[in-house]
């Protein structure tokens, strides 16, 4: 046993060595979404090195806790995240695995967006036979950009709580960046108030804080209840309905398997259109911005 | 948005909970603002409380309302906001304000609970019953194909909470379909040791290999792999420690050692003080590109065995009851692949999974220890050393969503086998015909279904080489139920 405790402290300490972290920027940041890994470089610049968990191609409640992931979270002064249980299949097992102390749920460095938003689609009963229901409510808050202006606030915080001799650089570029965020949502809603009234079908519950926001009108979901891939049965029942109220397009996110929303929209004679989910989700969708600049004219294009 | 802000700052104002986290002056000071903005906006202020105290109250049933009064706070709180936000965001970051709303009882403290149910039909060429793997001292766990036709399997009971801040426990019960209740696991995990370590004790399956750590209803067969039947009595679990470190790098590497009490194959029970067995483990892992990750790594299980009988027939076909005493260690290296496209892998994706085992073992052999000491002929026990080997390949492909193929391929070599009395002259080799120098093998080929991702069905096939020039053609179907909140599983 003595053998094996030297041969493992050698190893550790060879890895210790070979390991020289890069100590430019004061925080590394996991965000489990790109876009919160984008709001984080808006609030952090070169004070945050950013890791994104997942791209806008991948769906968040399907990712594996691959060893990468893993080495990052170890690494990771900061884990943000969309929270309400969008993570529960992975987060806990990077935490858990990384031994890492800070991450740990509950602490200072456990930033979930979810805790600082009213969600919405909250369950009235839990019961698996209704599909992948979120407890605590429609997890994908990052569609409505006045959410992404209150989770800004409270990220420029702990942010500052974290790396305090960064404090005033954080408050300044939130300050900015709300500023900048204002004005960009006066502009979507402008820029889309011909949306507001129009009825959509959508593929998975993704946009429904974003449809909110702009008062389009969800009429149908490809999927027969949340997280079960569209059947052509309920395909066919939801075209059914279309005659009555028919939708202006069939919207789907960056990560979702065309296929459904292409075979609806052929026989829905509608546009099938994609919506990118996250920064990256588009060529178009570069920063936080460009992203709902992206969304707001896919929509009109489609939908008008 | 401004809703959610509002009811922070005014649960701050009016209720005083956070008594640990405000300063009186903090309180003074929003107190303060909110009374210029009541005085600005009295009427709009006191209709948003009236919606905000009955959004709160039906919590969430009234959506679409607190939806309207946001909006409207919106107009009515633009100046505020800002302000109001940074002091509502600091009170949640504090989690002085988050609970607002959400009923806590001690309910709520309850662990994760989690329910398998397993169950199958399998048709079996051969009589499960004379399974035996040809070449390789029998393991006791559970290697037999199990039993022909329908059959429950082992129902397992998960629990898994934080103890406290520190620590995390997990227990899993496997309850026997013919009664009887298997503590499974049964350990404990630090959260917060810190600068990568994680620390583990209890009963739990070793993170040698790959396949070993996993339960039997995260397999993607219905069997464990001939490999792990031989060389581990199908999984190497223990009573003991596990102290893990990650290092802090782009690539995972992880280190690991663990010592436990011995307590299964290739290990038995010894009655001693201090460890009985013991284990390193190294792994490294990263992706390649958006598409592809993968992770390999090295294992060493070293352990004693005293005593460690079998069964055997001699070569005038007496039933015999043999002992191995000695060393006993065993090599593990593993590979896993896998493939999802821009690492999405709810329509396609592949997984490629390979092991190799090496174990030698040292020291002597007793033969037929049921006869009386006093008739025990000399040279009847003798030096035994063995340097066997196996590996397994496995491949599994989701084509479409719900839908997953895949094969696998075993060998298994008996290697060298040198037996002190075969030897000496004293025995034949035909004295131990558990031992006769075999090369096992099976094919495998698997289809399953699963509805969604608490459910799964598979038909498997399965062409058995097991026992020395016999096939056993094994025909599986199944099914797997994960009822209640089970947590993730490894990667």
């Amino acid at each position: 046993m003595l053998n094996v405790k030297r041969l493992l402290c050698g190893l550790a300490a060879a890895v210790s060595l070979a390991a020289t972290a890069p100590a430019a920027a004061a925080l590394n940041v996991l965000a489990c979404e790109p876009e919160w890994g984008a709001l984080a470089k808006e609030l952090g610049a070169d004070r945050v090195n950013i890791y994104n968990a997942t791209s806008a191609m991948q769906d968040v409640h399907h990712i594996q806790a691959r060893p990468s992931l893993i080495a990052a979270a170890r690494r990771a002064d900061l884990v943000v995240c969309a929270g309400a249980e969008l993570e529960a299949g992975w987060l806990p097992l990077l935490t858990r695995e990384s031994g890492n102390a800070k991450i740990q749920p509950g602490g200072l460095a456990y930033f979930e967006a979810a805790k600082f938003v009213t969600l919405i689609d909250v369950p009235a009963r839990l019961d698996r036979s209704d599909g992948d229901v979120h407890a605590q409510g429609n997890p994908h808050l990052q569609t409505d950009p006045r959410n992404i202006a209150v989770v800004a606030v409270a990220l420029a915080g702990r942010l500052a709580e974290l790396d305090p001799a960064g404090a005033a650089i954080y408050r300044e570029r939130a300050e900015a960046f709300a500023t900048r965020w204002k004005a960009a949502i006066v502009r979507w809603e402008a820029r889309a108030a011909p949306l507001r009234g129009v009825r959509v079908v959508e593929h998975h519950r993704a946009f429904s804080y974003l449809f909110r926001w702009l008062g389009i009108e969800v009429v149908g979901y490809l999927e027969p209840k949340p997280g079960v891939e569209p059947s052509t049965g309920h395909m066919a029942q939801l075209l059914e309905t279309q005659r009555a109220r028919p939708a202006k397009a069939v919207v789907r996110t960056s990560y979702n398997d065309p296929r459904a929303s292409v075979w609806f929209a052929e026989r829905a004679k509608r546009p099938a259109v994609m919506l990118p989910f996250s920064v990256g989700g588009s060529e178009a969708a570069r920063d936080l911005t460009s992203w709902f600049d992206d969304i707001v004219e896919r929509l009109l294009k489609a939908a008008l | 948005m401004q809703r959610k802000i509002m009811a922070l700052a005014l649960a701050a104002c009016f209720v005083q909970a956070p008594a640990y986290a405000q300063s009186a002056a903090d309180l003074a000071e929003i107190r303060q603002q909110l009374d210029a903005m009541k005085r600005n906006y009295e009427s709009r202020i006191e209709a948003l409380e009236k919606r905000l105290a009955e959004a709160e109250a039906r919590a969430g049933s009234a959506q679409q309302q607190a939806a309207q009064a946001g909006r409207e706070a919106q107009v009515a709180l633009k100046e505020a906001r800002q302000a109001e936000a940074r002091q509502a965001a600091t009170q949640v970051a504090q989690g002085t304000g988050g609970a607002a709303g959400r009923p806590q009882s001690a309910n709520a403290f309850n662990p994760e609970m989690s329910l398998i149910l397993q169950g199958r039909a399998a048709r079996l060429s051969q009589d499960p019953a004379t399974y035996a793997i040809g070449g390789f001292l029998p393991s006791g766990g559970e290697v037999d194909p199990g039993k022909r036709g329908l059959s429950l399997a082992e129902s397992e009971i998960v629990l898994s909470a934080n103890v406290d801040p520190n620590v995390n426990a997990t227990f899993i019960a496997a309850l026997a379909p013919e009664g009887g209740v298997n503590v499974e696991n049964a350990y404990f995990q630090t959260l917060g040791l810190g600068n990568g370590f994680t620390l583990k004790g209890g009963r739990f399956f070793s993170k040698i290999g790959y396949q070993n750590e996993q339960h039997s209803h995260a397999w993607d067969f219905v069997d464990a792999p001939l490999a792990y039947r031989a060389f581990f009595g199908g999984q190497l679990a223990d009573d003991g420690v596990q102290l893990r470190w990650v290092a802090p790098t782009d690539l995972l590497v992880e280190l690991g050692a663990e010592a436990g009490r011995g307590l299964n194959f290739p290990a038995n029970d010894r009655n001693k003080n201090g460890a009985g067995l013991a284990t390193l483990f190294a792994r490294v892992g990263g992706d390649l590109g958006a598409s592809h990750s993968w992770r390999t790594g090295l294992s060493y299980v070293r352990t004693r065995a005293d005593n460690r009988s079998w069964d055997d027939a001699d070569s005038t076909g007496a039933a015999v009851t043999n002992a191995f005493t000695g060393r006993s260690r065993t090599w593990v290296a593993d590979l896993v692949w896998k493939w999802a496209p821009e690492g999405n892998p709810t329509a396609q994706n592949f997984k490629f999974q390979t092991e190799y085992f090496r174990r030698s073992e040292d020291g002597t052999l007793a033969f037929d220890t049921a006869t009386p000491p006093a008739t025990l002929t000399p040279g009847l026990t003798g030096d035994y050393a063995s340097r066997q080997s196996g590996w397994y390949a496995q491949g599994v492909y989701q084509f479409m969503p719900h839908w997953r193929a895949g094969v696998r391929v075993d060998r298994l070599s008996s290697g060298r086998v040198s037996i002190g009395q075969v030897a000496s002259g004293a025995l034949t080799a035909a004295d131990f015909p558990a031992l006769a120098a075999y090369r096992p093998g099976a094919g495998s080929a698997m289809l399953d279904w699963s509805p969604s991702e608490f459910s799964r069905f598979r038909l498997q096939f399965t062409r058995d080489r097991s026992r020395p020039g016999v096939t056993d053609n094994q025909l599986f179907l199944q099914y797997i139920l994960s009822l209640g909140a089970h947590g993730a599983h490894s990667w």
